[in-house]
């Protein structure tokens, strides 16, 4: 019987089974940023214990750092943000640690930056303190979020203690119709498995649509894993994983033998997993939130349904929306274009081709903010930014931004949002009544210049 | 790191309905600018306890009959969302030990299970007569028995479910993960050099 990647990659990796019953899992790389680390590192301070392998971890800083080129200036002008990043500074260089900041130019959401400096790789265990961790899934890694205590574990040992997952396969047969992203197709999927669908699972995306999917877009697919309640993603790697790693700055050097290694960990085409689910792409249309969790998806065609359960209803009460209502037509008062779950190159190529000779709707605050320097300077070399701010965007600096507004970026009040993040909790987005609307890049766009959430097909005349 | 089993959490419940009470909610993203822990209790559910002006909305743990409380009764999916351990460690810190709910996020309970905190599941049923009993007797004492996974409160007992692996960590005081993996980091060290990929 045959193996799935995550059977191989986790039997790699097992050290042993502890006492408690759980495996002691080796975390083959590590990514640390300013939230969920100092704690961690305080924690080894008091315990006197050094970090066992520093040149496996590896550090950024993207959830507080302003996104405003002059509010980036040190010290920074909130002193807790400031005292976040100095501590980062200090524990990376205490410790020998590599830190992916903005002096180096290599600095962004963590969850772009590692894939961009090679640091993600195929068949590897990898953690962070962060739950959007699987996104590095995409490459065939076994890549999950963890807590600070967690953090503080595998600083000291390079290990956690950790049970392993069921496997189900998610595949997504067929093509995608024209106008239909990444973004939609892991909306649907959550809509369709529930938020809580996942819960104990990794997720093994396959199928056509995925295996045509851009790396980009596979990055999308598995950074939404968690909203779906697995905290593990993954699709099986293949020429374009390769053909993306090839030459990045931490790439193998002995690349046949690491090509070797990353075929052998491959799902056997007569793996066992714990349960299929199926979906058509072409059943999908470009998918936008109504609610208050990932969950609370719909075409753009549909309605927002009937309500069902407690949540429904605590949802469009928060919302301010209605049963029967569609979100075609709702005004927006904020257009974010960023995050790791679309803040890569390519969407913000797809997206500056639509904003390309267009203007933001009046009234609505538009901001693309690029996932990581490597983008950002990628973009500016195409001249993506010039389009962006002609369009009447603020082209800004790398970080998360107002995905989860910890930085200066904000909604205030009642602003509806029109987001490529990937949560639209009560709050997300910095004020505590605001309401986020999560959508693809392109159809952000189509929102920032109608004004409104509409049919991006329609608005940009896509597949006639 | 020896932090003595936990067999039982005795103290008195508060409830606090609702399926998927988000870690934004729990702890709201503004007070994760923090280095350290210490201040994190009192912003547990802040949005939902206060107005914009700091004023009290009546939030249950705000609740005179509550107050001091430390065990949360809720419902499903508990603490879905983010994997900030701030989260458990706000309600740590504002005094709480245990949370019963239908279910739990999986990143959240192995945060809860590493501070000590028990979570236990119950069924609909069960968490309504929880919820019921302690509405009508707010200052009895609830006790979780953590061995033979019961709640028993103001008399009756209620069957409620804590994971086998949790369950075992907290009756042998191992729930910390720490020690035990620092025990083995010569087998590790030894293991690391078995791996197919390095970054030196
Ligand atoms: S972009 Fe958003 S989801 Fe991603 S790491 Fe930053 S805050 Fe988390």
């Amino acid at each position: 019987m045959g193996k799935s990647l995550f059977q191989k990659v986790w039997d790699a990796h097992a050290v042993r089974v502890l006492p408690n019953g759980q495996t002691q899992l080796f975390i083959g790389m590590h990514l640390i940023h300013e939230v969920t680390s100092p704690q961690a590192f305080a924690m080894l301070r008091e315990l006197n214990i050094k970090v066992a392998f520093p040149e496996r971890t590896f550090a950024t800083v993207d959830h507080i750092i302003p996104t405003e080129g002059t509010d980036r200036k040190r010290p920074l002008a909130d002193p807790m943000a400031e005292e976040m990043y100095s501590a980062i500074e200090k524990n990376t260089k205490e410790h020998g640690i590599t830190f992916f900041n903005p002096e180096t130019e290599r600095q962004g959401v963590v969850h772009i930056v590692g894939p961009e400096q090679g640091v993600t790789q195929p068949g590897t265990t990898i953690a962070c303190g962060d739950s959007h961790t699987a996104t590095h899934g995409a490459f065939g890694a076994i890549a999950f979020g963890i807590g600070t205590s967690q953090v503080r574990d595998v600083l000291a040992t390079q290990t956690m203690s950790i049970a392993p997952f069921k496997v189900r396969k998610v595949e997504v047969t067929g093509k995608l119709k024209p106008g239909v992203y990444a973004k939609d197709v892991i909306l649907y999927i959550i809509s369709k498995l529930g938020v809580n669908g996942g819960l104990g699972y990794a997720y093994e995306f396959c199928g056509d649509v995925i295996k045509d999917m851009s790396m980009e877009g596979r990055m999308t697919v598995c950074n939404m894993a968690i909203e779906g309640g697995a905290r593990v993603g993954y699709i099986n790697p293949d020429e374009k994983t390769y053909e993306y790693l090839k030459g990045k700055p931490y790439a193998p050097k002995d690349w046949d033998k690491a090509v070797a290694y990353w075929n052998s960990m491959k799902s056997d085409a007569d793996a066992v997993y714990d349960d299929v689910v199926t979906f058509k792409g072409e059943d999908i249309e470009p998918m936008v939130t109504w609610g208050i969790t990932p969950e609370h998806a719909i075409g753009i065609s549909q309605a927002i349904p009937a309500v069902s359960n407690e949540v429904m209803q605590e949802a469009l009460e928060y919302t301010g929306f209605a049963a029967g209502e569609k979100m075609d037509g709702k005004k927006v008062d904020v257009v974010f274009i960023g995050s790791c779950t679309n803040g890569r190159i390519e969407d913000f190529r797809e997206a500056a081709k639509y904003a390309k000779g267009r203007k933001v709707a009046a009234g609505v605050r538009a901001l693309a903010v690029p996932g990581s320097y490597g983008v950002k300077k990628q973009a500016e070399v195409e001249g993506l930014d010039k389009i962006f701010v002609e369009a009447g965007f603020e082209w800004r600096e790398p970080g998360c931004s107002m995905c989860l507004a910890m930085n200066p970026d904000k909604l205030i009040g009642r602003e509806i949002s029109a987001s490529t993040s990937n949560r639209n909790f009560k709050g997300r987005q910095g004020s505590s009544t605001g309401r986020t609307l999560l959508v693809s890049p392109v159809m952000a766009v189509a929102a920032a210049v109608t004004g409104t959430i509409t049919d991006a097909r329609k608005v940009f005349e896509i597949g006639g | 790191m020896s932090l003595g089993p936990i067999t039982k959490v005795t103290g008195r419940a508060v409830p606090v309905p609702g399926d998927d009470i988000d870690t934004d909610r729990i702890i709201p993203a503004r007070f994760l600018k923090c280095v350290v822990f210490d201040a994190l209790g009192g912003q547990l559910f802040y949005d939902e306890r206060f107005d914009a002006d700091g004023k009290s909305i009546g939030h249950p743990i705000d609740k005179e009959q509550y107050v001091g409380a430390s065990i949360i009764v809720s419902d499903d999916n508990f603490g879905c969302g983010s994997s900030r351990e701030h989260a458990p460690q706000a309600i740590k810190r504002a005094g709480f030990n245990a949370v019963i709910a239908g279910s739990f996020a999986e990143i959240f309970f192995g945060n809860c299970t590493t501070l000590g905190i028990v979570c236990a599941t119950a069924d609909k049923a069960t968490r309504s007569a929880i919820m019921k009993a302690v509405e009508a007797n707010p200052k009895a004492e609830m006790t979780i028995d953590v061995d033979r996974k019961v709640v028993k409160f103001d008399g009756k007992e209620y069957a409620v479910d804590i994971k086998p692996n949790s369950r075992k960590a907290f009756l042998e005081g191992s729930y910390d993960s720490l020690a035990g993996l620092l025990d083995g980091l010569d087998a590790v060290k030894a293991f690391e050099k078995t791996l197919q990929y390095s970054f030196k």
